[in-house]
């Protein structure tokens, strides 16, 4: 309440120092016989003065927050294309600060050194072709080396990953990211948005998924308390006993359409779904919270999305690409400094790499990161082991299992589901 | 109601009658004027009144940023317990302000503000016209205008938030209201009112157009029309052909928000229930939007180089120097404008042969930009300067315009873009060259034709004081951005401890520069306080202003103080010459207005 009387009391002396400022200047105004268009020469010297000042001042600042801040964000590139991009950017700061300097230079000494009692003579220099070929040459000349450089590096992060190089799908929902290993066939999964269930949140492709989104489909999921099937909503829209508010039925109504146009496709899914691919997805590994990458190997990722656009940033390895609902999209690179080393580079052993979204999604935009840790080839060949036993051909075994030991599926399915939730509030 | 009014007016209007013009009452006077001068006065308080607003709204934003989590007495003024309960910003409605004040800066003031103002007051005057080609149409672009700007605040009020997709609304997180609460009436407002403000504009640009090309003075030749003329004249041709693009956006994106289709929306699971959606591609609308929006930079920034052309000329005592590589570089950059939009689209999974293009075609844009800095310079070079307050602000223009426009040239670069797209850095970048040059450009205007708006002069040392509170608090906020960026601060992030969790040097260094620039940006604001007093204040009380105070050859200064409908009393006046013969070797005086006929064996420059 305070801080608002403060505020208050703030906005009503603003008024009477503007009021004050008036009385001031009505005076002053009265003393002077000059027009306010007419500028002293005692006014014009001294803003160009003011100008010169203004330049030194600034470039000052530059050169200070150049030195100190210049580079230090996020130290050296941790990838092999990294340090062709840093390289790149180094030469393109330098081209474009010597361009910033000549020509703020030039333009404040000269609005000093120019500064004459109003007046004063000008030089009549309407136009020059010699000099404006000149100018319109040099920086097309300086932009044709840019752009080679820029397109050369440019095709080279962006050319087709190779054979061998492995494959991790990145996928990305409001506000967390999960990796999927392509596990040890290299290949990954297949998968459609449509068979996301609670047990299937990356909503891989098998007979066996397709099978469980079908029948959830039909008969409601239960790990959605209010969710109920196609079979259940047809039962209550043609009960004539039943009495619906309009506003009910119409969006019960919605419900069913909906739901029926998806079971279509999920059947004719069904029915184009070749068994072989289950093995692709059988080998997985689905990895949430920190991400493992191995040293000096190539790297394709796979971007995906569950809702709106993000995108992932890797900061320390210079890559972004936005990952986008209905369309995959890829980036590739070769991380090639372990987090151990960089640490000791970055004198820090708090420090780690990081993906975070770089894409506006949503209130809790600024918290979705996912921690990324680069191992050893041995470290990394120990934890790939140890994830061999949570493939999703496991996570799959066990939701079975649950199924068949409870009686009611609904337990195991809202359990399953509390799961899920706690995983993702424990990651925001 | 109206009679009452125009006798309590009767005075002010009493001139009219001396010149034998018909009599106004108050509502055809200053409210449903048809007048060019007065529309582009109304366009002018309204752009001033909304770019107060979105200046404040940054300001709530920026003391989130530099003291996160900290309570803050001027947010819960402002904000009240539902936004900002204890005094601390909600983190869906700093996006929303974030947005808002975006779509304001960018249309509402540097759009309609700028063009709007400047075009209206400056085509008939410059080009010697009695008023526009349709003063209805005109009149009716204002009131299109206003209305979108009343509807654009209303969505501030509404319950669930206004529009918090940031200020180019990408669908998904547009489209659905389940993502984030903005995006539900306040998207909807959003999306009116930008398709109101967009008939606004074409109206506006088609009568701009018709003017500059039917309605020009005898002798008034296309090569010797004034620079401002022809860069208002280039932005409404850019805005003819960029704006319905953005439109059939909005349309598309109101349609899948309203009627259930699928033109951006593609395999969707939102807030637990799975969308039936499908086909549809997100990356369209972006392909829509940045097809309005690259041209929209140069729509914002064209004129206010077109009225620093003007300013610098006259305030150097020197013709513009290469005048026809001036209108050269403005058809140039017009034209490439079209084709570089792909460039805020790299990082999208656009095909990256595509990618190439786009960096070759917005690498070119730099050469006439290039020769228009270095135009500028050599028009100052020994020059006689009168720095006027809108001289400095002009001068200032031009520092932006190449301190931001260099940064230009790293973000163009597909490569290095990867890096830092979407952080601090690409902020930094416009915000200068596109926000404080056209803001430069804006005030500079202001203080130059203040004198023929309002007939009386403003304070020059309060405009002095406005011009270095304002360069140096606006470079003081947007310059340190840059080593935000590089460090890989993304953008939109309602606070920045996650750097907490995994690097604590870049944390620190984060939140140091991020205080810096608050502390700026709250200097800054407080030194528009002085502009609006001095604005205010000589409306009403400044000193009468002589006819020609800046001794200008353009056709404005020829017309009478005291403002008449139809701007000339008697005949509409004849053009002999080209406007910049400053300080021309054997005349009299420093200047020969256009309507002076060429003496005898004077050669045309």
């Amino acid at each position: 309440m305070t801080g608002k009387l403060i505020i208050l009391l703030v906005i009503v002396l603003g008024a009477i120092a503007i009021a004050q400022l008036v009385r001031v200047y009505e005076l002053s105004y009265k003393m002077r016989k000059r027009g306010e268009h007419e500028i002293s020469n005692r006014d014009n010297k001294l803003n160009g003065s003011l100008m010169l000042t203004f330049m030194i001042l600034f470039y000052a600042g530059f050169i200070y927050l150049m030195s100190h801040f210049g580079w230090a964000g996020r130290g050296d590139a941790a990838s092999e294309h990294g340090k062709e991009t840093d390289w790149l950017l180094n030469i393109n700061l330098w081209i474009i600060i010597s361009v910033f300097f000549l020509t703020n230079t030039l333009l404040f000494v000269f609005s000093w050194k120019y500064v004459k009692k109003p007046g004063g003579p000008a030089f009549y220099y309407p136009h020059n072709n010699k000099l404006e070929l000149a100018w319109t040459a040099v920086p097309a000349l300086v932009l044709a080396v840019i752009i080679v450089l820029g397109l050369r590096t440019w095709n080279d992060v962006t050319a087709q990953a190779e054979k061998e190089a492995i494959r991790v799908e990145l996928f990305s929902k409001q506000f967390d990211w999960t990796a999927r290993y392509s596990g040890k066939d290299n290949r990954l999964g297949k998968f459609d948005y449509k068979l996301t269930t609670a047990q299937n949140e990356l909503a891989l492709m098998t007979s066996q998924t397709i099978d469980s989104a079908i029948f959830l489909m039909e008969n409601g999921d239960p790990a959605k308390g209010q969710d109920i099937g196609i079979g259940k909503l047809t039962e209550i829209l043609n009960n004539r006993d039943t009495i619906l508010a309009p506003e009910d039925r119409q969006n019960m109504m919605e419900d069913l359409h909906r739901k029926e146009r998806l079971i279509r496709s999920l059947y004719q899914m069904k029915e184009r779904y070749d068994m072989k691919n289950d093995a692709l997805a059988m080998d997985d590994i689905i990895q949430k919270d920190t991400l493992y990458l191995c040293v000096n190997k190539e790297y394709e990722f796979n971007f995906r999305s569950k809702d709106v656009i993000h995108s992932a940033y890797f900061p320390h390895f210079r890559a972004q690409m936005n990952t986008v609902p209905g369309l995959t999209t890829r980036f590739r690179f070769t991380p090639d400094i372990t987090t151990k080393q960089m640490q000791k580079r970055m004198k820090n052993n708090q420090f780690n790499y990081v993906l975070m979204c770089n894409k506006i999604c949503g209130g809790a935009h600024y918290k979705m990161k996912m921690i990324v840790v680069v191992l050893s080839e041995n470290e990394y060949e120990d934890w790939f082991e140890s994830k061999q036993g949570v493939t999703f051909s496991e996570t799959l075994k066990m939701s079975a299992d649950e199924e068949s030991q409870e009686p009611s599926g609904e337990t195991a399915g809202t359990a399953m589901a509390e799961a899920a939730d706690s995983d993702s509030t424990a990651t925001r | 109601m109206a009679a009452i009014a125009h006798e309590a007016h009767g005075h002010h209007d009493s001139h009219h009658d001396a010149h034998g013009h018909h009599e106004e009452n108050f509502v055809s006077k200053y409210i449903f004027s048809q007048d060019h001068k007065m529309i582009g006065k109304q366009f002018l308080m309204t752009a001033v009144f909304m770019g107060l607003v979105a200046m404040l709204l940054s300001i709530l934003f920026r003391i989130q940023l530099a003291w996160p989590g900290e309570s803050s007495d001027f947010l819960s003024f402002f904000l009240g317990d539902e936004w900002a309960p204890n005094g601390v910003l909600k983190e869906e409605m700093y996006l929303g302000l974030v947005t808002i004040h975006g779509t304001i800066m960018v249309f509402f003031l540097l759009t309609g503000g700028l063009s709007g103002t400047f075009s209206n007051l400056l085509i008939p005057l410059q080009i010697g016209a009695r008023d526009m080609a349709s003063g209805f149409l005109n009149m009716l672009s204002y009131w299109f205008f206003f209305l979108s700007s009343i509807t654009m605040l209303a969505s501030l009020f509404v319950e669930s938030g206004p529009a918090m997709a940031g200020w180019t609304v990408y669908p998904p997180l547009s489209a659905l209201p389940q993502a984030v609460s903005g995006s539900g009436l306040g998207m909807t407002l959003w999306l009116f009112s930008m398709t109101i403000f967009i008939a606004s504009s074409l109206i506006g640009s088609l009568n701009y157009i018709v003017t500059v090309l039917n309605l020009r003075t005898k002798g008034m030749s296309m090569t010797r029309m004034p620079l401002t003329i022809w860069a208002f004249l280039v932005t409404a041709i850019l805005g003819v052909l960029s704006f319905p693009v953005l439109l059939s956006a909005a349309l598309l994106l109101m349609m899948d928000r309203l009627a259930g289709t699928s033109f951006y929306l593609s395999d969707i699971i939102i807030g637990g229930e799975m969308l039936a959606n499908h086909g549809g591609s997100p990356i369209l609308y972006q392909h829509l939007f940045w097809f309005l929006g690259h041209p929209e930079v140069y729509i914002v920034l064209l004129p206010a180089l077109g009225l620093s052309s003007e300013i610098i000329a006259t305030n150097s005592r020197k013709p513009i120097f290469g005048y026809r590589a001036m209108i050269g570089s403005i058809l140039a950059i017009g034209f490439l404008s079209f084709i570089v939009w792909g460039h805020h689209m790299f990082v999208t999974g656009m095909n990256p042969f595509l990618g190439s293009v786009f960096v070759f075609t917005t690498l070119l844009i730099a050469i006439p930009s290039a020769v228009k800095v270095f135009n500028y310079l050599t028009t100052l070079w020994k020059g006689s300067l009168v720095l006027t307050p809108a001289m400095m602000f002009a001068i200032g223009l031009v520092s932006t315009f190449i301190t931001g426009g260099v940064t230009g040239i790293i973000l163009a670069d597909s490569a290095l873009d990867i890096a830092i797209h979407d952080t601090y850095f690409v902020v930094a970048h416009f915000h200068i060259v596109m926000g404080m040059s056209a803001v430069f450009g804006m005030f500079g205007g202001v203080y130059h034709w203040f004198p023929k708006m309002y007939g009386r002069m403003m304070n020059t040392r309060l405009g002095y004081a406005h011009f270095w509170i304002t360069i140096v608090g606006a470079y003081g906020v947007f310059f340190p951005m840059h080593f935000v960026g590089l460090a890989g601060a993304p953008r939109r992030y309602y606070d920045y401890s996650v750097y907490g969790t995994f690097d604590n040097n870049s944390y620190d260094m984060i939140m140091d520069l991020n205080v810096i620039i608050t502390v700026f940006a709250i200097i800054a604001a407080f030194g528009q306080l002085l502009f609006l007093f001095n604005f205010f204040y000589s409306i009403f009380r400044g000193p009468k202003a002589p006819q020609n105070p800046w001794h200008s050859n353009t056709l404005e200064w020829t017309t009478p103080v005291e403002h008449i409908h139809g701007n000339w009393p008697g005949e509409l006046p004849e053009v002999h010459r080209w406007p910049y013969d400053y300080s021309k070797p054997g005349a009299e005086q420093d200047y020969i207005p256009q309507t002076v006929p060429l003496a005898e064996g004077e050669e045309e420059h």
